[in-house]
């Protein structure tokens, strides 16, 4: 027992060091990424209905990719319409509401290919990698990441609680839908 | 011989600390001078004070005490001599404390005593660059460069001192004492350069992963020379005439670069990366990391995170062909 705690310490303190594990160098390969996500679980035909490749798990528990997602969802002026996440004249990211979808895939590929009623493309504007570090920190709005990878303090004034004291559940329930969201249903 | 090795080793390798390019050792300017005069002045009385201090002990130890017969007898005489030798130890000390805290105020308010300075410049500190913007009341004459700092010599030259994100601090030893960059602050700093050279600067405040790598270099010209290069930096880039270069700038437009960086003269005016608009004509690329010059520029551009891991420029994923036209373009920003 008494060899078991410092064990059992040790490894309590190397788990945490997973957590901001930082990857500065994504793999240089030119064109990679962009196949590995699927949108849809239908696919054509008979046999197994797709799964989806990368979830993003590797983005959404890394406190890294969340805080640099967080500095470029500032840099690239996602704020410009999305405000801090409550949402301005593009919808809201905080709340459980989601036109295209609220899956790490769903965001990233909004992010690169861009939606209708406004959002632009990035796709050649923004790195693959800083798409998904994007894509993470939107999840981490609505508290879909583990709470001791969200980011913590801003350097600057904070608008609202940080990430990482959101509520367990989606900070905003059935927020309200944006015109964009209320087309022909 | 062999006992004195090391130390004449070590010898030359501090002496070779006291000039050059990055020394508070080696004043060039009215600022730096006051410091380094200051820094003189106590290293020469606290030599003396520890000089005096550790004799005063030698003596005391090797001084041979007459036995006594009666352990508690007091010899008023003895007793007198120590009181008065420790009363003059202490208004001795009393003296040395209060002179050089009057020398360190008088450094100080010479420091900070600058009058109206004719050139004013923001210098903002970013994780890890440096953004420099040199005011003028007329905003066509504004103009914003970065990690270089251009001064005329024999002018006082007014700082004002920013930050982006975290605490940095701007030292150019050469030039001038620290002075930190604090976020949502500004600090005034006054540096002067009374001879032609350059100087290398360099972030005094832990900032991060690439502290070490936050350098800026200045570069004190002539009163006609820095008019020139004011000039000059003011223009916006001269569109490219040959084809490799056009291609290059083709790439840059299209390519994540516009995102950050800023072009003036083409529709690239990103705010939040250093400013490219004269990027040839500076010295150094990536904030005092690498010698500019085409081949730095374009491993830069190929790995910089393979340079300096961490800093916010992404890894770019470029087709071979493109690395070459692009580095191009940027060297002939001149």
């Amino acid at each position: 027992m008494k060899r078991l705690l410092p064990i059992a310490a040790a490894l309590v303190f190397l788990s945490a060091c997973e957590r901001e594990d930082r990857e500065f160098r994504p793999s240089p390969v030119a064109g990679g990424g962009d196949a590995a996500i699927s949108l849809s679980s239908i696919a054509p035909g008979p046999g197994p209905a797709e799964t989806r490749g990368d979830t993003g798990k590797a983005y959404e528990e890394n406190a890294y990719h969340l805080s640099e997602g967080k500095r470029l969802f500032a840099w690239f002026n996602c704020k410009g319409c999305h405000a801090n996440g409550g949402g301005g004249s593009g919808p809201a990211l905080m709340d459980d509401r989601w036109i295209y979808g609220g899956e790490f895939q769903n965001i990233v590929q909004s992010i690169r290919e861009g939606r209708p009623n406004g959002m632009p493309s990035f796709r050649g504007k923004i790195p693959d990698e800083l798409i998904m570090q994007i894509a993470a920190y939107v999840r981490s709005m609505g508290r879909h990441v583990p709470m001791d990878a969200a980011p913590g303090r801003n350097d600057d004034l904070m608008p609202r609680p940080s990430e990482h004291r959101l509520p367990s559940s989606p900070a905003v329930t059935r927020g309200t839908v944006p015109p964009s969201g209320q087309a022909p249903q | 011989m062999r006992c004195c090795r090391p130390a004449l080793l070590t010898a030359p390798l501090l002496l070779t600390a006291c000039s050059g390019w990055q020394s508070s050792l080696d004043p060039q300017g009215p600022q730096a001078d006051f410091l380094a005069g200051l820094f003189w002045v106590f290293t020469a009385a606290l030599t003396a004070v520890w000089l005096l201090t550790m004799a005063a002990l030698i003596v005391a130890l090797l001084r041979r005490q007459s036995a006594r017969t009666e352990p508690l007898e007091l010899d008023p005489r003895a007793e007198r001599g120590m009181a008065r030798a420790v009363g003059a130890a202490a208004a001795l000390t009393l003296l040395v404390i209060v002179a050089l805290t009057v020398v360190s105020y008088g450094a100080q308010r010479a420091l900070f005593s600058g009058g109206e300075a004719p050139l004013t410049l923001q210098v903002k500190g970013h994780q890890w660059w440096w953004e420099v913007t040199y005011e003028d009341p007329l905003p066509s004459r504004q103009f914003t460069t970065a990690n270089e700092i251009h001064v005329p010599v024999g002018q006082p030259v007014n700082i004002k001192l920013k930050s982006a994100d975290v605490i940095h601090s701007f030292w150019v030893p050469n030039l001038a004492g620290k002075m930190d960059a604090i976020p949502g602050r500004e600090n005034r700093l006054v540096l002067q350069a009374s001879k032609e050279g350059v100087f290398r600067g360099q972030c005094a405040e832990f900032c991060g992963w690439q502290h070490a790598h936050m350098g800026i270099t200045v570069v004190a010209h002539s009163l006609e020379d820095f008019a020139r290069w004011r000039e000059s930096q003011i223009s916006a880039a001269e569109p490219p005439d040959d084809p490799v270069r056009k291609r290059g700038m083709q790439i840059f437009l299209s390519k994540p670069c516009v995102m950050c960086h800023q072009i003036r003269g083409t529709p690239a005016a990103g705010k939040v990366a250093p400013d490219l608009t004269h990027i040839g004509s500076r010295l150094h690329i990536a904030a005092g990391t690498l010698p500019n010059g085409r081949g730095n520029l374009a491993a830069w551009i190929v790995d910089a995170q393979g340079i300096k891991p961490g800093a916010h420029m992404p890894l770019i994923k470029l087709e071979a062909e493109e690395v070459e036209p692009l580095a191009r373009y940027l060297e002939g920003l001149k």
